[in-house]
């Protein structure tokens, strides 16, 4: 069993410390322009503890990591997939690692090559005419799509269209981002089976349309069957569309954005593309765009003159939204991206989809198989898929979040819970393409251990975890009294 | 079974509705609603004076699960928002037909109204959810 780690300064105790460490006393002339008002009066507050200690302890802190490196992780790749350890590797080479970006050009060319490249593979991948690499996460992504959106609108003078659809389905970042860009938000409905529901659409189309914002597969784990039609709805009332690219990985090398008729996208390098992004960052929300939006992308793009490579920048694209980032985004998780596309090559991103697919539906199999319900049971999972506890809450007052947390106890990360919200005490699975059958298995004979202890003994279930270091939080009260910060007691 | 009081009206969005003596109409949201958005950690309610439009927007519900708009079921005039909620959103789960009222809102005459359902109807709305 894990314990829970003390903060560091309750291992401390006065006089210890690495005193090989400490710093030499700088003398004074060392702060002698630094006036007397800034200066220190008192020591700092900070924890004295030996070498041994401190290792100790920082070594326990990372093994209460609970990580896709030791762990399965059915969040997938709506949060991270595996990391391959080739493509941290080899964007730490020290050539890229020294560029500095103010750098002429002419001393970049081998990055720059990378990045026109990887634009490039962007391009084939998703089918889209042009692709901008500087967004620098999801929301950022899908903010320069639909600021795209306007501007091209406005450039021909069509100034009424201020309205983007959202079907319900969608990811919950789009009627943020629309509302974000000025934009006033259309929610329409989904049909019992999960796609977009046309008659709605028909309604909510007009002369103010900007736009819809869709998630193929949707957020619901089911593929948009009728997605030509929905293309040439709103395009036939003079919208664009966008793709959200957050479910991007199910249908990789198999099916395009650009062919279903999307006008932008964003995707998620730090997803889709297997970068890390632990603790919320870096990412890397690259857009793509149909020809008629090509002049309204973001810069700077690197283009490709002969065998020279360069920044197109405001001279070159004078319709741009503009720069989204100092430089061009996160140049080291673009990078990542660029390694594992390379590593994967043509075959391997279809296998990608493919192993995605396969795997959330072997899934869904076997948990149908165990008595779990699908909450689209007539339906095909696509890279992830959706279980409802309602059955259990109702029954058994064992609900989605107590099997989460029991989770936790049999070695597995909880899967997304209570989202989307449209379906009452669920449970969002998403295995990815690199998990064996083997972890699969061991997964679905652990949530049907859990479902017999909700039927024999629910309080096992309710009151779990057991085996984590803190057990079940009160979350009402850490959401409504935020306290974060250690404070010091007696001895201070 | 969640509670469905017989003097009030419902709509499919789960508000309820309750006619005060003087003509204005308090809006909460249903204990079906608050059992399964779960422990409410923030309410955003309007101010008075604030016009409020049939089917639109008109408050916000937030829970450790998820955050929820609440539709204004008429249009008309906010003429208070429930002071209260502010520092105790949890009484929306404890009252959420009494002290858990989100607002009180002034129909403009001859002004639209979502499709109002009776106790009964909601009630089998929430069998149909599978309350």
């Amino acid at each position: 069993m894990r314990t829970r780690e003390k903060v560091i300064f309750e291992h401390s105790h006065p006089g210890r410390g690495a005193a090989d460490q400490w710093p030499h006393d700088p003398g004074s002339a060392a702060i002698a322009d630094i006036p007397q008002k800034l200066r220190r009066t008192q020591r700092p507050l900070l924890p004295e503890v030996g070498e041994l200690e401190a290792v100790r302890h920082f070594t326990r802190l990372s093994q209460l990591n609970f990580s896709i490196d030791t762990h399965f992780y059915p969040l997938g790749s709506c949060t991270m997939k595996y990391n391959p350890k080739a493509c941290n590797q080899y964007a730490m080479l020290p050539e890229f690692l020294a560029r500095h970006p103010l750098g002429p050009e002419s001393h970049g060319q081998g990055f720059l090559a990378c990045m026109h490249e990887l634009q490039e593979m962007l391009k084939e991948v998703t089918g889209m005419q042009a692709v901008a690499l500087s967004p620098m996460a999801g929301a950022h992504g899908e903010f320069a799509g639909v600021a795209m959106i306007r501007a091209f609108h406005r450039s021909r003078g069509d100034l009424a269209r201020n309205e983007i659809i959202v079907p319900e389905a969608a990811h919950g970042t789009n009627p943020a981002t629309a509302t974000m860009c000025g934009c006033v938000v259309r929610e329409i409905p989904v049909d019992a089976a999960g796609d977009v529901d046309l008659a709605a659409l028909e309604a909510a189309v007009g002369p103010n349309t900007a736009g819809i914002m869709l998630t193929n597969p949707s957020t619901l784990g089911v593929f948009e069957r009728r997605i030509e039609q929905v293309a040439r709805i709103v395009h036939a009332a003079g919208g664009l569309l966008y793709y959200d690219g957050a479910n991007l990985n199910a249908i990789l090398g198999k099916v395009r954005p650009g062919d279903m008729g999307f006008d932008v996208i964003h995707m998620n390098l730090h997803k889709t593309f297997s970068t890390p992004h632990g603790g919320g960052g870096p990412g890397a929300g690259a857009v793509g765009v149909s020809a008629r939006l090509e002049p309204f992308l973001p810069i700077p793009i690197v283009g490709r003159e002969g065998e020279r490579y360069r920044w197109l920048a405001e001279r070159d694209r004078p319709q741009s939204i503009g720069r989204l980032s100092a430089f061009m985004g996160n140049a080291g998780v673009l990078l990542r991206a660029y390694i594992y596309m390379r590593m994967l090559g043509r075959e391997g991103m279809s296998r990608v989809g493919e192993y995605a697919t396969l795997n959330a539906n072997y899934l869904l199999a076997l948990l149908k198989e165990r008595g779990f319900d699908a909450a689209y049971p007539s339906r095909r999972a696509s890279h992830e898929f959706i279980i409802t506890l309602k059955k259990q809450a109702r029954d058994l007052e064992v609900t989605a979040m107590d099997f989460a947390k029991r989770l936790l106890d049999y070695g597995f990360h909880a899967p997304t819970t209570y989202f989307p919200l449209l379906v009452p005490e669920c449970l969002l699975i998403e295995p990815t393409e690199t998990e064996g059958k083997d972890t699969l298995d061991a997964f679905v004979a652990a949530m049907s251990q859990i479902q017999t202890e909700a039927e024999q003994e629910p309080e096992r279930v309710t009151s779990a975890p057991h085996t984590m270091p803190v057990r079940r939080l009160d979350d009402v009260r850490a959401a409504k009294q935020l306290d974060l910060t250690w404070k010091p007691t007696a001895q201070s | 079974m969640s509670k469905v009081p017989a003097d009030l009206k419902y709509t499919k969005t789960h508000e309820w509705l309750r006619t005060l003596p003087d003509g204005s109409i308090e809006i909460g949201i249903t204990d079906h609603a608050q059992h399964a958005l779960g422990d409410l950690v923030f309410v955003e309610v309007p101010e008075a004076g604030r016009a409020v439009k049939a089917g639109e927007p008109c408050a916000v519900v937030e829970s450790v699960k998820a955050a929820s708009d609440v539709y204004a079921p008429v249009t008309g005039e906010v003429t208070a928002g429930n002071p209260r909620l502010a520092s105790e959103p949890e009484a929306v789960n404890t009252d959420a037909y009494g002290g858990g009222w989100l607002m009180r809102v002034r129909p403009t005459p001859g002004g639209a109204t979502a499709a109002l359902m009776s106790p009964a109807e909601y009630e089998k709305l929430q069998q149909e959810e599978g309350d």
